[in-house]
């Protein structure tokens, strides 16, 4: 039996990253606030002293350049990790993501390949308000060339940060900052969480609950519930949202005949929407009931204002009553 | 600072070189040969040459949509860059990326880019890189007055600047940004004055003047290449063609042009090389004829390759 050791996600992706900075000298991490006092969250705590000042550096408060210097290094062959301090600064950085890392393989005939990770929190839930809570995975799910990742556990924080520093593509790696303190036991020895799979977190037969980010704990506590009244959901963890596991996916509604997709982004033109299109489109026979989407609402969040926060967000609540309907459906 | 002979004359040939592959771009244009938007650089030569020349393979270029000339003096093979011109498979991108998004690994042509600017902030990552791995390659980053307007620019110049990063920022300064003049973008004169805001030296020289241009990026590049950090330098030049072949230009100023064609850069160092006695007449027409000789060679390179097939689309999306 393996040994363990319980950790936060918050310390497990720091471990990941630690474990492929002494692997590799090519990776490096730089970014807001990332070095000295060890990440705004502290996330990066340790890094600066093991590593040094060459390998892990602050920057100054500069979105799109940070982006574009991993895009720099990462041709020449390093792997970089820049730091993207709140996911609502991507949009700083969006043309170095989409008209640049993404596209510079393709459009340079294969010359290049661009070996970066952009690492960024989606703080939703800390009440930071409008500018800082923001889930903008979709955007970047719209995105050939890109890779994008969204863990909710330790275990696969872990995991995933390893398998997209070590993977030659851009890689946006997105944190859930109100999950930093869920602990988990995971292994001690190294492991890897592949990119592309979507993974069966819990069986069942009666409907399938694919959750993404966050939400997992949300739909965990959906699952929990329906048991109670007799239904077996069967819990899917997206966690690879750019490109999406539609087979892992298939397999699951084959069996279960029902769907509901949760999100903490928008319900409208949110990933969800893709995943129920794509499943409508292709599983129709099998589906007992439509596919369910289940997001935030098309509004924002406040500074400050739980009660408004969980009148916006999607709730596991929400889930149940879902998951009851398509029970019934006729 | 004095100039050998022997740089002399390589500077002379590839401003020749330059001349005539973008003067048969444009020629090739206007018979309707080739259709779309061909963002030529003749008139910059003297820029493209006395930056380019004095480069290392392994040292690495950054520019933009006007990029013909650099990745030309920097190593591109101008029939593989004929051909990507052309869109065919066997330009230096497959066809995929044409005039305005050439690159050539090999040479360390890193990219021309179609955003403004941006190839200034991609370039700090390359230097980035270079200093990482304490290499003495620079990186340089070529860009017009009408970048200097962008948040690349000021990020770009900031962090290579508070990174001391081997990096050389030259600016063309043709003195107009696509159709807008200089005046409406740019509330200063030189560019280069910016320079001390990011904590580099920054020189404005005559951009026509090669010799100029090459001693002061010469001065720059031993800057960089011992860890000093970056540098900027601005050259003031202009562009015969307007923006892009094709353009009426009728944004420019009465007698405008005609001024700075008095001051064709390659004119001026053939007067110079003639009365130095390292040029003559002949001379000058054979390095003529050995460029358009090679200009027509990669032509007829470019026009005998195929086109790409349509599954060009879905290679390369993701490694």
């Amino acid at each position: 039996m393996s040994e363990k050791m319980t950790l936060n996600f918050s310390w497990a992706v720091n471990y990941g990253i630690k474990e492929e900075m002494h692997r590799d000298p090519d990776v490096c991490l730089f970014g807001e606030e990332v070095a000295t006092i060890g990440g705004a969250f502290g996330q990066n705590r340790g890094l600066l002293d093991e590593f040094g000042p060459e390998r892990v550096q602050d920057t100054p408060i500069s979105e799109a350049t940070i982006v574009a210097m991993a895009i720099g290094a990462a041709i020449e062959g390093l792997r970089p990790i820049c730091e993207i301090m709140f996911m609502n600064f991507l949009t700083l950085c969006a043309d170095e993501i989409y008209n640049q890392a993404a596209k510079m393989r393709w459009m340079f005939g294969g010359q290049f390949q661009v070996p970066m990770v952009i690492k960024t929190v989606t703080a939703g839930g800390w009440g930071a308000g409008a500018h800082h809570s923001s889930s903008l995975e979709a955007w970047f799910a719209h995105t050939p060339g890109l890779k994008v990742v969204m863990p909710a556990t330790p275990y696969d924080g872990k995991g995933l940060i390893k398998s997209a520093i070590r993977d030659d593509n851009p890689v946006l790696f997105i944190e859930p900052l109100a999950s930093y303190r869920i602990k988990e036991e995971i292994p001690t020895e190294e492991y890897l969480v592949p990119i592309g799979k979507a993974v069966v977190k819990k069986e069942g037969n009666d409907i399938t609950i694919l959750s993404v980010g966050r939400m997992l704990q949300r739909a965990q506590q959906a699952v929990d519930t329906l048991a109670q009244n007799g239904i077996n959901a069967e819990l899917i963890d997206l966690l690879t949202v750019n490109p999406l596991d539609m087979e892992t996916i298939y397999q699951s509604v084959k069996k279960t005949r029902r769907l509901i997709i949760i999100h903490e982004a928008q319900k409208i033109c949110g990933i969800g929407a893709e995943i129920a299109a794509d499943v409508s489109e292709n599983l129709h026979e099998y589906l007992s009931a439509p596919v369910k989407r289940i997001g935030s609402h098309f509004a924002h969040m406040g500074t400050n204002q739980p009660a408004m926060d969980e009148a916006y967000l999607p709730q596991s609540n929400d889930v149940v009553k879902a998951a009851k309907d398509m029970l019934n459906y006729k | 600072m004095t100039i050998s002979n022997e740089i002399k004359l390589e500077l002379y040939k590839k401003m020749v070189l330059v001349r005539s592959f973008e003067s048969e771009i444009s020629r090739a244009f206007a018979a309707g040969e080739l259709k779309g938007f061909y963002h030529t650089c003749l008139g910059e030569e003297a820029l493209c040459a006395g930056t380019g020349v004095p480069l290392r393979k392994d040292d690495r270029i950054f520019t933009t949509h006007r990029c013909h000339g650099q990745t030309l003096v920097k190593g591109l093979d101008p029939r593989r860059m004929m051909a990507e011109i052309y869109g065919r498979i066997d330009g230096c991108c497959r066809g995929r990326g044409g005039s305005i998004h050439l690159a050539d690994r090999e040479s360390g042509c890193m990219g021309s880019n179609g955003i403004v600017g941006k190839d200034i902030a991609i370039a700090v990552g390359a230097a980035y890189a270079q200093k990482y791995r304490k290499s003495d390659a620079v990186t340089v980053a070529y860009f017009g007055d009408g970048a200097c307007g962008t948040g690349a620019f000021h990020e770009g110049l900031n962090m290579a600047g508070v990174m001391k990063l081997p990096i050389i920022f030259v600016c063309h300064n043709n003195l107009y940004a696509q159709m807008t003049s200089i005046k409406w973008h740019c509330p200063i004169k030189n560019i280069a004055d910016r320079a001390v805001g990011y904590g580099m030296p920054g020189q404005s020289v005559d951009g026509n003047d090669v010799f100029r241009v090459y001693e002061s990026f010469s001065r720059a590049l031993k800057r960089a290449r011992v860890g000093q950090g970056p540098s900027l330098i601005e050259g003031k030049t202009f562009r015969w063609h307007g923006h892009y072949e094709g353009d009426p230009c009728k944004y420019l100023l009465e007698g405008e042009l005609e001024k700075w064609m008095k001051k064709d850069p390659i004119k001026r160092c053939e007067k110079v090389l003639k009365m130095e006695k390292l040029l003559t007449d002949e001379e000058i027409h054979k390095i003529a004829q050995e460029a358009e000789s090679r200009i027509k060679e990669a032509v007829e390179f470019a026009r005998k390759s195929p086109s790409p097939g349509v599954d060009e689309v879905f290679k390369d999306i993701l490694v």
